[in-house]
Formats: structure tokens, C-alpha cells, sequence
């Protein structure tokens, strides 16, 4: 028998102890590396902005936290953080409705696929950030503009990626409902549908990540407040603790939404992991 | 005139002729075992049976009519995989054979979803499916899943049942206990049954018939030219004696 050394790596696993350490171990060395870089500029020059000292950060962060601002009084974190999530939340959930919509209309109807299919995937090639211009010019520099650039920026992902699984629903399983009888409706709403929204929160998954990418994009050049806005707000001072600040949390946001989903996607569909387990 | 007719059935892919002069006629309540080698176009034979697929010259009707161009309930299939819909719990399994039929969206309401549920119950009750009634399909074994296809299949009341390598995947000993499970359905129900299996011995065993798919002759050349048809229409009733009175007959058993 070869001995534990001998094994491939392929098959040696880390404890569940080592495995929560290596898991930490990355942000630790990235924390470390930054600190150790502040601390090398800092003692140069006391003066410095670009990488201000964690303490200095923290200090910050606590201030824009519950500091409100001096000539309304709102505190601008939480009020930026409202107005991009509610974009977001917007443009996303448009998009995805469309995706579910289309997606299952393309996928189980020949005629539709006939109409839109080619149709769908020129559209996905058009660059978003490219039209953002004629978005601004259409909608204004209003809230609509910034929903419809997320909603023009993943939706086309969304209706393909859904309609690509959609076409992955076993034939086996269509015929099987067709012989009991189901009509092209309750197929469906009661095969495909059920079947594709575990997947549909998968895609929203993936696509969170450039429809944070396109939130942001659209909040730094028109906005009123919002996430973005006040990163490239605050650029002009070189204030790198409030820019700092921000991004790590719109990194916690999107972690954080990523998770939800994925716990979502556990308790609603128990029956989409067991089959692939 | 015969339950199901076929008469000159033949179907090409692209240039390809999988089956050709496919000539049947088969009496309803007769169960028929389909045999052949892998890739003669057996589950294709069942795909147009089902209506799934169109042949490409040649008819089949069932009690004199033609298909209307999609699968419907006359025709229930089980298939080797995929056959019950992973989304829903067992019970629900067999309820959809009925709900799918309900109005536009599908759903039972009220009594008569509490009536659907109570016969589902019974159903699986009976196939030894009761005590995992709230569970989803993926949790049972291979067997358990082909029994409750067949349920599923079953409670949509088809006058055919078709089934494409319904026990290729179980045990034998699990084999013989789907044996016993099929051939009291077919008492009950009196339905017209096509198996395609490559077991010989459980063709035999359940059938009435079998026929055999092959090709009539094969070009050396070109092994994939021309397409396989009946070469062979046993009669299996009685356990399958006449075709040990056959193989006795030929020269391989005969001492004389
Ligand atoms: N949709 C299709 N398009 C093109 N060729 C196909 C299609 N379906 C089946 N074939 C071909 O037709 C032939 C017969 O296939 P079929 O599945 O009917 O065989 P089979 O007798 O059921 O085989 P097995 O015993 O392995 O299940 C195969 O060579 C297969 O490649
Ligand atoms: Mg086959």
C-alpha cells in the first residue's frame, strides 16, 4: 500500500481546519503586502495619499458610517448605498424577467427561435458602455438610463444563457409531459419553467459581476449619489481612504448578494443539487 | 383490420436509411419485444411509433387512424433515462398525469386535487412506491425510478405502452421483480405493449412476440449502407416454447 506521501495530488485533500486557514491565508498576505507598503511610503513621507495606513481607513470608514453629511445631514454612505442597490436590484431584476421570458419563449418555440434567435445573439454583440452615450442622450441622466445600461448590458446574456438551458432540458422529459397530455402552455409553466429558475439564479450569479461593472460605469459619469458616483467624486482630492472604503464594500455587497442567491437557489429548488450530487 | 398497422415504414437521416419495409400488424393487447443489435434503429422504430418523429415514407395507424404529427395520450413511453420529471416529488409524479391534462396552468385545486393525491397514494401504495411518496426521484434507486415511470406512463390511461430498454440499467434480481410488476399491469390494463430490450430471455419471457431488426443483407463495403427491418417474427407466447422448439429444430440440436 503507498503511503499518505506517496499519493497523488490530485487526490490529497487539506482538513477541514487547514482548508479554513489556506481559505484566509490569500487575504491575510494581500492585508499584510498593503500594510507593510503604507507603512515603507508613510515613513518617507508622512504626507502621503496613496496608500494611507489601515488605521487611518478604518478611522474613515467609521466616520462616513454614521457621520452625516454637513450640509443636509444624510449620511452619504448609506444614502449612496440605497440608490445604487436599488439600480441594481432594478436592472437586474428587469433583465432577468427578460431572460426567463424570452429565454423559454426561444427555447421551447420554433417560431420564436426562428424570429429571435439570430436576432438575440447580433444584439449581444453590441458593446453597452459604447451606447451609454445614446442612453444618456434617450433617458436622460435620470435613474433610467442607469437601469437600462444594466438591462441592455446582461439581459442579452441572460435570454441566451437561458435559452441555451432551456434546449438542455431533456427531450426525453417534453415528449414524456406531451404524452401526458400537457398543452404548450403547461409545459411550460410546469416542465421547463420549474426546471430552468434554479438556473436562471445561477446566471444571475455570474452576471452580477458586470452588472456591477455597468452600474458603476454609468453612475461615475451622470448621478446624482450612488457607489460609483462618490468614488469618482472623491478622485479628485486623492482621498484613497474614502475610495478604499467604498470599494471594499461594494466587494462585501457583491460577495455578500452572490451568497444569498446561492443559499437561495438551496432552499427553494432542494431537488436541483441531489441530482448532482 | 389490426390494432396497429404498419406498412412500409422507412426513415432516413440525412442520407442515411436506418429501417426500411417495416411491415406489421400487431392485435391490440398483444405485447411485442423488439430485438437487434445496437444501433439498427430500434428506438428509432418507437420514436415514430410515438409520433415523436415522422417516417419518411410509409404509414402507421392505430385502430384505423392516422397520427395527428406530436405524441399524445394514446401513446405512453418509458424510457431507459430521463423518464420522470426531477422537479417533482414521487407523488407528484403521478398527479401531473392527471393535472397536465387540468385547464390552462396545469394545478389541481380543492377536491379534486385531494382526490389526484389520494389515487396517486394508492398507486404507489401498491408498487411498493408509498413510503416515498414526498421524496424527489433522484433519491431512488434505478429500480424504483423505472416503477414509477411505468406508474406515471400508466395513469395517463394510454391504450399503448412503449418502452425502450425499460430494465437495461438493473440488477437481475430487481429484473425479475419489474417482470412480475409489468405482466400483472397488463392483466389489469389489457394494454398493447412495445419493449425494446436486449435480453433475450426476458424478450421471450414477456412477450407474445418479438420481432427481430436487422439488416437483410449487408454490403462489405459499405456497412452503414442500406437500413435493418423485421427479419424475424417469433411467436413468444408460452414462456418463449416455440423458439426453444425452433432452436431444437434446427440442425445444432438434432442428434440424428
Ligand atoms: N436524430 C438523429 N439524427 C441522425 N442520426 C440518428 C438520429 N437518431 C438516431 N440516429 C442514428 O440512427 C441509428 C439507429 O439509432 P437507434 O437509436 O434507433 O438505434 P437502437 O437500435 O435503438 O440502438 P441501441 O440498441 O443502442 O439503443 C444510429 O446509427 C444512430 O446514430
Ligand atoms: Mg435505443
Amino acid at each position: 500500500m503507498p503511503t499518505a506521501d506517496a499519493m497523488r495530488w490530485i487526490n490529497r485533500k487539506p482538513s477541514r481546519v487547514l482548508a479554513w486557514v489556506l481559505a484566509t491565508l490569500p487575504f491575510i498576505i494581500v492585508f499584510a503586502a498593503y500594510a507593510i507598503g503604507s507603512e515603507i511610503r508613510l515613513s518617507v513621507n508622512p504626507a502621503d495619499k496613496l496608500l494611507p495606513a489601515p488605521s487611518q481607513i478604518w478611522e474613515t470608514a467609521l466616520r462616513l458610517l454614521t457621520e452625516g453629511d454637513r450640509r443636509s445631514g444624510r449620511i452619504l454612505f448609506w444614502h449612496d448605498t440605497a440608490a445604487s442597490l436599488r439600480r441594481l436590484g432594478l436592472g437586474v431584476g428587469i433583465a432577468a424577467t427578460m431572460g426567463l421570458v424570452f429565454g423559454m419563449a426561444i427555447g421551447l418555440l420554433p417560431y420564436m427561435r426562428a424570429t429571435f434567435a439570430t436576432f438575440i445573439s447580433v444584439l449581444s454583440m453590441v458593446p453597452p458602455l459604447a451606447i451609454l452615450p445614446i442612453l444618456f442622450i434617450v433617458f436622460g441622466l435620470g435613474e433610467l438610463s442607469k437601469v437600462a445600461l444594466i438591462v441592455i448590458g446582461i439581459g442579452p446574456f441572460l435570454i441566451r444563457d437561458l435559452w441555451m438551458r432551456v434546449t438542455e432540458i431533456p427531450t426525453e422529459l417534453v415528449v414524456k409531459a406531451q404524452t401526458l397530455g400537457a398543452s404548450s402552455w403547461i409545459i411550460a409553466m410546469r416542465v421547463a419553467g420549474p426546471q430552468i429558475m434554479p438556473r436562471l439564479l445561477q446566471s444571475v450569479r455570474l452576471s452580477l459581476g458586470p452588472a456591477w461593472l455597468f452600474l458603476i460605469a454609468s453612475e461615475a459619469i451622470a448621478a446624482e449619489g450612488g457607489l460609483g458616483y462618490r468614488i469618482f467624486l472623491v478622485r479628485r482630492y486623492l482621498a484613497m481612504d474614502v475610495i478604499l472604503t467604498y470599494v471594499i464594500w461594494i466587494t462585501l455587497l457583491a460577495f455578500l448578494l452572490d451568497l444569498l442567491l446561492k443559499v437561495l437557489t438551496r432552499a427553494l429548488f432542494p431537488w436541483f443539487g441531489e441530482k448532482r450530487a | 383490420m389490426s390494432f396497429v398497422t404498419v406498412s412500409n415504414l422507412r426513415k432516413d437521416y440525412g442520407p442515411r436509411t436506418i429501417i426500411e419495409n417495416i411491415n406489421v400488424e400487431v392485435e391490440e393487447g398483444q405485447f411485442i419485444s423488439l430485438v437487434g443489435a445496437s444501433g439498427c434503429g430500434k428506438s428509432t422504430f418507437l420514436r415514430l411509433l410515438l409520433d415523436q418523429e415522422r417516417p419518411t415514407s410509409g404509414t402507421i395507424t392505430v385502430d384505423g387512424e392516422l397520427f395527428s404529427g406530436e405524441p399524445c395520450q394514446t401513446r405512453g413511453i418509458v424510457f431507459q433515462r430521463y423518464s420522470v420529471f426531477p422537479h417533482m416529488t414521487v407523488r407528484a409524479n403521478i398527479v401531473a398525469a392527471t393535472a397536465f391534462t387540468q385547464g390552462t396552468w396545469g394545478w389541481l385545486f380543492g377536491n379534486a386535487k385531494k382526490q389526484a393525491q389520494a389515487e396517486a397514494q394508492s398507486t404507489l401504495d401498491r408498487i411498493g412506491l408509498g413510503h416515498v411518496a414526498a421524496q424527489y426521484p433522484a433519491s431512488l434507486s434505478g429500480g424504483m425510478q423505472q416503477r414509477l415511470a411505468i406508474a406515471q406512463a400508466l395513469a395517463a390511461k394510454p391504450r399503448i405502452l412503449l418502452l425502450d430498454e425499460p430494465f437495461g440499467a438493473l440488477d437481475p434480481g430487481t429484473k425479475l421483480s419489474m417482470h412480475g410488476f409489468l405482466e400483472q399491469l397488463r392483466v389489469e390494463t389489457g394494454m398493447t405493449v412495445f419493449m425494446v430490450t436486449h435480453d433475450l430471455e426476458e424478450a421471450f419471457k414477456l412477450a407474445d412476440r418479438v420481432l427481430v431488426f436487422d439488416k437483410p443483407k449487408w454490403d462489405p463495403d459499405d456497412l452503414e449502407k442500406g437500413g435493418a427491418t423485421i427479419t424475424y417474427d417469433f411467436d413468444a407466447r408460452n414462456d418463449g416454447i416455440p423458439f426453444q422448439t425452433l432452436q431444437e429444430n434446427t440442425n445444432v440440436f438434432k442428434s440424428d
